[in-house]
């Protein structure tokens, strides 16, 4: 079973926000991780970078397909998770510690509200395999 | 085994298509031929190419080289000429090497970091090298400088009419047959990229360190264009100039010239462009026991995969002439292609002294040259060269009227290890004789 | 010390290194006769500056028998249409004639430049035209450019050529409004990325539960007046002929759009039905899959563009024409021989030139060279041979694998690995286990639409043995899937190597040599 840790929350196109103070981290849940296969390439934003609920910010790509990842809050990029160009396996590995994709400073942090709690989101990815 | 699954005619194999679609006559294509019959009706059309067996001094875009007899050799092996694109390794691993040896000499020759797997010809490398010049750099505007060969030209402009790309052209310079000063007020930081060939389509290298330094300035990329590649043997390689991206029509090394393909598309750009290349890549992998192999690679920009979005519609390119290069350089080698340059640059020099001699012709452009110049004569240059042909048997290079209405006397003269003293010595004497008799009026 | 002697197995050939590291300072493989004009420093002609200055450094140095054993080793890790059957649906995969390869290397032909006067080469221009009559009876579409290099150039050029004539009727205002192309979700990726290059913005048409184009969501796609075309492929890629074509064509028409039919499928089609009398406005033609010219590892093609007469003013430049000065009525025989062929510039509403010179010529002379030795009977024969082992096939693996279509095939069928999968043998797994049984593997994943999917296309050159040798070999591994699944997870067995991670490929990619590798690798 895909691992998903109570303190986060998550969207429905299977990214997770960490929320500290009004900065948000990002990044694709364990489900998301696993049914991509190997992950070779991580395209991120750039510092400063505005983003709107559900605009995509980048996108993952393993040996054979690509997806778009969607930033579930607005606001503007703080930094974006360089290293991941050198070992783009940490999404796989560890994808809600070292595999976090971007820290975004929440222009709007009333949003995460309306995101899918823990118990919400397995639910929603067990309907989804069904 | 038409009753084996049901079915008493092979018109019922059709019932899916409706009734009235299905033709209801034969074709109306020839009958069959046999094998005797096939050849001596090829033979009879080939017959009607004279072009092919003269001593010929045509260039511009298509080169006669000498082919080591080994390249028809290997690339007639039914392993590699019948297989398809390699994507099952395990059983492919022929095709990919060959690939990944192509890729490197291709990134050796043109001084750059990576190489893919093959464009259809140089014209449309050059177009796809606009498209990712406008990808990489977010801008628009592409200025495409000095004498570069008319057809590219042509078909740059077609595949960039609907990408939003505003194509600018550079004039060259009457004098020296280079790119002139115009660049200078053309370029600006709206500026994707300058489009360069050299040597050029008269024939004359040109100065690519100072085009690489003026693009850079502005932020803009140098896309440098090679038509005649066996010039990487002698001159400077693009990369090693500063240029971004580099292609070529590998042509000459090898390949036939087939009256115009196929032929092969080089391309080759730095490492930090690597995921903006159009087409194929090769890449090194091992397998569980740590054997090294190959396998085609970073397949996420490519159409069956990221579709509309993809860097390029490539799918099939020109893989077996990938390979007869390959089989070329490898064969010829460091020294055979450096042999090989330095004979074309002599006999080119030769060539254009002693037409220079010949009473009443010219020499137009001052650049320096690899194996082809213009050649200015006092006549109507078509003329000139159809009574060549009819008259001595020999093709004597490429009337520059074809592209130019207005350069009727000039054309453009090609020199290649191929052609010995010999016939450059008739083409001399020919041109001198033909162009005496003042007779000569264009016939309507 | 350890030994680097590189151990011969039981292949010597297993080892063979890159060139570059076989290359020995001072070995050479050509044979150049010496210069024969004055020699004098290249200095006096060439600037210094302009000269290379690294000695093509890194560029091998081998012997003619170094080239070939480096060759004739490398080719034996091949699979190849002169070793088996190579079912890869939707390429085509049928045997290349010798003949035609003997035709395209007659010194007329192979030694003739490009730009050679019209006078210097009539055969030459008389082969294409010969070549673009025949494609034209063939598709039954009469205009036709062989300029396109392959097929995706070839769908390309179409696309333009779409929407150059929208342009040309409607103006280029109310054009603009028409930039949407129509792609059903289960068409090659190239279709949609030339759809991108021409300008246009791709929406997605859905398929039904039986395989075939959604028409209700067509027509309601079609509401608007955007659309510009539909790209279809017929017989499409699960390899159904969509029986709808006219009404399909009839829609798009209504709509204002015209019609682009991707050719792929032909070998299907070939002196059974064409696309012109189906509606289809324009189509594109690999002659490299239903003509036969070899695909070499992946290329050279050719992807004639064939279209109707409306559209045939937008076609690439030149064309190459037929002028013929005795009246038509005259015998065929004095006709022929005052026929002189041009090429013709004057298209002012042309799409412009796609491609250097004429096209991949060699191609087109094998292409002409198949449609003669077949003859008009042996066209639609082997078309009727294509689509009866494509049945065959259905019918003989409809027990072991599930068949997510109910309809009959034409010349490809695709299956699932539904079955498999419960015991977790997938797609991959049975293609790789294909190759221990001498079979090259089906295309595999495509159509995106069918999950797991195998798409077989065995083409007519396979006989009923081997037909049955196929059966067998995937009857076998449905049973070792049941048996012995690591069997086949672990497959392939007898190949020179095995599944390469192609995960660490990508991640940090290693696109050609360097010498600093020699030291490291080389060693098996």
């Amino acid at each position: 079973m895909a691992n998903v840790p109570e303190d986060l929350h998550y969207s429905k196109d299977h990214e997770w926000v960490r929320v500290d103070g009004d900065v948000a981290t990002v990044g694709i849940t364990d489900y998301a991780q696993n049914s991509l296969g190997d992950v070779v390439y991580v395209e991120l934003p750039k510092a400063d970078e505005q983003f709107n609920a559900n605009e995509s910010f980048g996108s993952v790509e393993s040996v054979k397909a690509v997806s778009e990842v969607f930033s579930p809050v607005s606001g503007a990029v703080v930094e974006a998770h360089e290293s991941l160009g050198d070992d783009p396996e940490k999404v796989n590995t560890d994808p809600y510690g070292e595999g976090w994709m971007i820290r975004i400073k929440m222009s709007n942090p009333g949003e995460v509200d309306s995101l899918l709690t823990a118990a919400e989101y397995e639910d929603f990815t067990k309907a989804e395999t069904e | 085994m038409l009753r084996q699954i049901g079915l008493n005619s092979a018109e019922e194999l059709f019932e899916s298509i409706p009734k009235e679609l299905r033709l209801a006559r034969n074709l109306n294509t020839p009958a069959a031929l046999s094998e005797i019959e096939l050849l001596a009706g090829f033979e009879r059309l080939a017959a009607r190419n004279p072009g092919a067996g003269r001593s010929s001094f045509l260039g511009a875009g298509a080169y006669q080289h000498y082919i080591p007899t080994v390249v028809d050799h290997i690339v007639s092996r039914s392993e590699f000429f019948t297989a398809y694109t390699p994507y099952q390794p395990e059983i492919s691993q022929g095709t990919l090497q060959v690939i990944f040896e192509f890729q490197t000499l291709v990134c050796q020759l043109t001084g750059m970091e990576v190489a893919n797997a093959s464009m259809y010809d140089g014209s449309t490398a050059l177009a796809e090298a606009v498209l990712m010049a406008e990808r990489v750099t977010r801008k628009s505007k592409v200025i495409a400088c000095g004498a570069i060969h008319p057809e590219y030209l042509e078909v740059v402009n077609t595949y960039v009419q609907h990408a939003g790309i505003e194509l600018i052209h550079a004039d060259f310079d009457r004098g020296t047959g280079q790119i002139s000063g115009a660049l200078a007020e053309l370029l600006d930081d709206k500026t994707a990229a300058i489009v360069v060939q050299s040597p050029n389509f008269f024939g004359c290298i040109e100065d690519l360190t100072s085009l690489a330094e003026q693009a850079h300035a502005v932020g803009a990329l140098l896309i440098v264009a090679v038509t005649e590649a066996i010039s990487l043997g002698l001159l400077k390689s693009p990369g090693a100039c500063g240029a971004d991206i580099v292609v070529a029509e590998g042509q000459s090394f090898g390949v036939p010239l087939s009256f115009g393909g196929p032929y092969v598309g080089l391309f080759a750009t730095r490492e930090k462009h690597a995921r903006q290349i159009p087409g194929r890549l090769v890449g090194e992998a091992y397998d569980k026991q740590g054997r090294r192999g190959f396998v085609l690679t970073l397949a996420t920009r490519e159409q069956h995969i990221r579709r509309e979005k993809a860097t390029s519609n490539i799918c099939t390119n020109e893989g077996l002439i990938a390979l007869a290069a390959t089989v070329y350089l490898e064969t010829m080698g460091r020294r055979g292609l450096q042999e090989v340059a330095r004979q074309c640059a002599l006999k080119t020099a030769y060539a254009a002294k002693r037409i220079s001699e010949i009473n009443g012709f010219s020499i137009p452009f001052s650049g320096p040259r690899f194996n082809e110049f213009v050649v200015r004569a006092p006549v109507k240059a078509a003329e000139l060269l159809g009574r060549l042909a009819s008259e001595k048997n020999i093709t004597g290079g490429l009337a520059l009227s074809r592209y130019f209405a207005d350069r009727p006397n000039d054309f453009l003269v090609c020199v290649t290890e191929i052609n010995s003293r010999a016939e450059i010595d008739v083409l001399v004497d020919g041109l001198s004789g033909i162009s005496k008799h003042k007779d000569t009026k264009t016939p309507s | 010390m350890k030994s680097n002697i590189t151990k011969v197995t039981s292949h010597i050939s297993h080892n063979e290194a890159l060139i570059f590291e076989r290359s020995q300072t001072g070995r050479i493989g050509y044979r150049l006769p010496p210069l024969d004009v004055d020699e004098f420093p290249i200095d006096d002609l060439i600037p210094k500056e302009f000269q290379c200055d690294n000695d093509l450094e890194g560029l091998p140095e081998v012997s003619e028998v170094d080239v070939i054993r480096h060759f004739t080793r490398m080719s034996t890790w091949n699979y190849s249409i002169d070793l088996g059957m190579y079912p890869l649906g939707s390429c085509t995969m049928k045997y290349n004639s010798r003949l035609n390869e003997k035709v395209a290397r007659i010194p007329g032909f192979a030694n003739l430049h490009p730009l050679a006067s019209e006078n210097d080469a009539q055969g030459a221009l008389q082969v294409i035209y010969e070549l673009q009559e025949h494609l034209a009876e063939i598709t039954g579409l009469p205009g036709i450019s062989l300029q396109p290099a392959a097929g995706a150039h070839g769908e390309m050029t179409g696309v333009m050529i779409i929407r150059a004539f929208i342009d040309a009727r409607d103006g280029q205002a109310a054009s603009a409004q028409r930039r949407t192309m129509l792609i059903p979700d289960s068409a090659h990726g190239t279709n949609p990325a030339s759809a991108h290059l021409s300008g246009f913005s791709v929406k997605t048409i859905r398929s039904t539960p039986e395989g075939l184009t959604d028409l209700a969501h067509l027509r309601e796609l079609c509401v608007g007046g955007h659309v510009a075309g539909l790209m279809l492929t017929n017989p499409n890629t699960l390899g159904l002929f969509e029986k709808n074509i006219q009404e399909i064509c009839r829609i798009v028409h209504d709509a204002g759009g015209l019609v682009y039919m991707d050719g792929a499928n032909m070998n299907a089609l070939v002196g059974v039905a064409r696309p012109g009398d189906m509606g289809v406005d324009v189509i594109h033609l690999n002659l490299h899959k239903t003509f036969s010219t070899p695909h070499g590892g992946g290329g050279p093609g050719c992807g004639p563009c064939c279209c109707t007469k409306e559209l045939e003013p937008f076609l690439p430049v030149p064309r190459i024409v037929r002028s013929r000065s005795v009246s038509e009525g005259a015998p065929s025989e004095a006709a022929a021989k005052s026929d002189t062929y041009k090429l013709d510039f004057n298209y002012p509403q042309s799409i412009g030139r796609v491609k250097a010179f004429f096209g991949n010529y060699g191609m087109m002379l094998r292409a002409l060279a198949y449609i003669q030795t077949h003859g008009n009977d042996g066209l639609r024969e082997a078309t009727e041979a294509a689509v009866l082992n494509a049945r065959y096939i259905a019918q003989g693996l409809a027990g072991d694998y599930e068949k997510p279509f109910d309809a009959d095939p034409m010349h490809e069928v695709v299956f699932t690995d539904k079955r498999q999968t419960r015991k977790g043998v997938h797609t991959l797994d049975i293609a790789k286990r294909l190759i221990d049984y001498g079979f090259h593997p089906m295309t595999i994943y495509f159509p995106l639409i069918v999950s797991g999917a195998m798409l077989i296309e065995p083409t007519e050159s396979v006989g009923h043995q081997e037909l049955d040798q196929f059966i067998e070999a995937m009857s076998s591994i449905a049973r070792e899937a049941i048996e012995d699944p690591e069997l086949v997870l672990n497959a392939p067995h007898s190949t020179r190597i095995g599944r390469l991670d192609e995960a660490a490929a990508a991640r940090k990619p290693v696109l050609r040599w360097k010498p600093k590798q020699a030291a490291t690798t080389a060693q098996t």
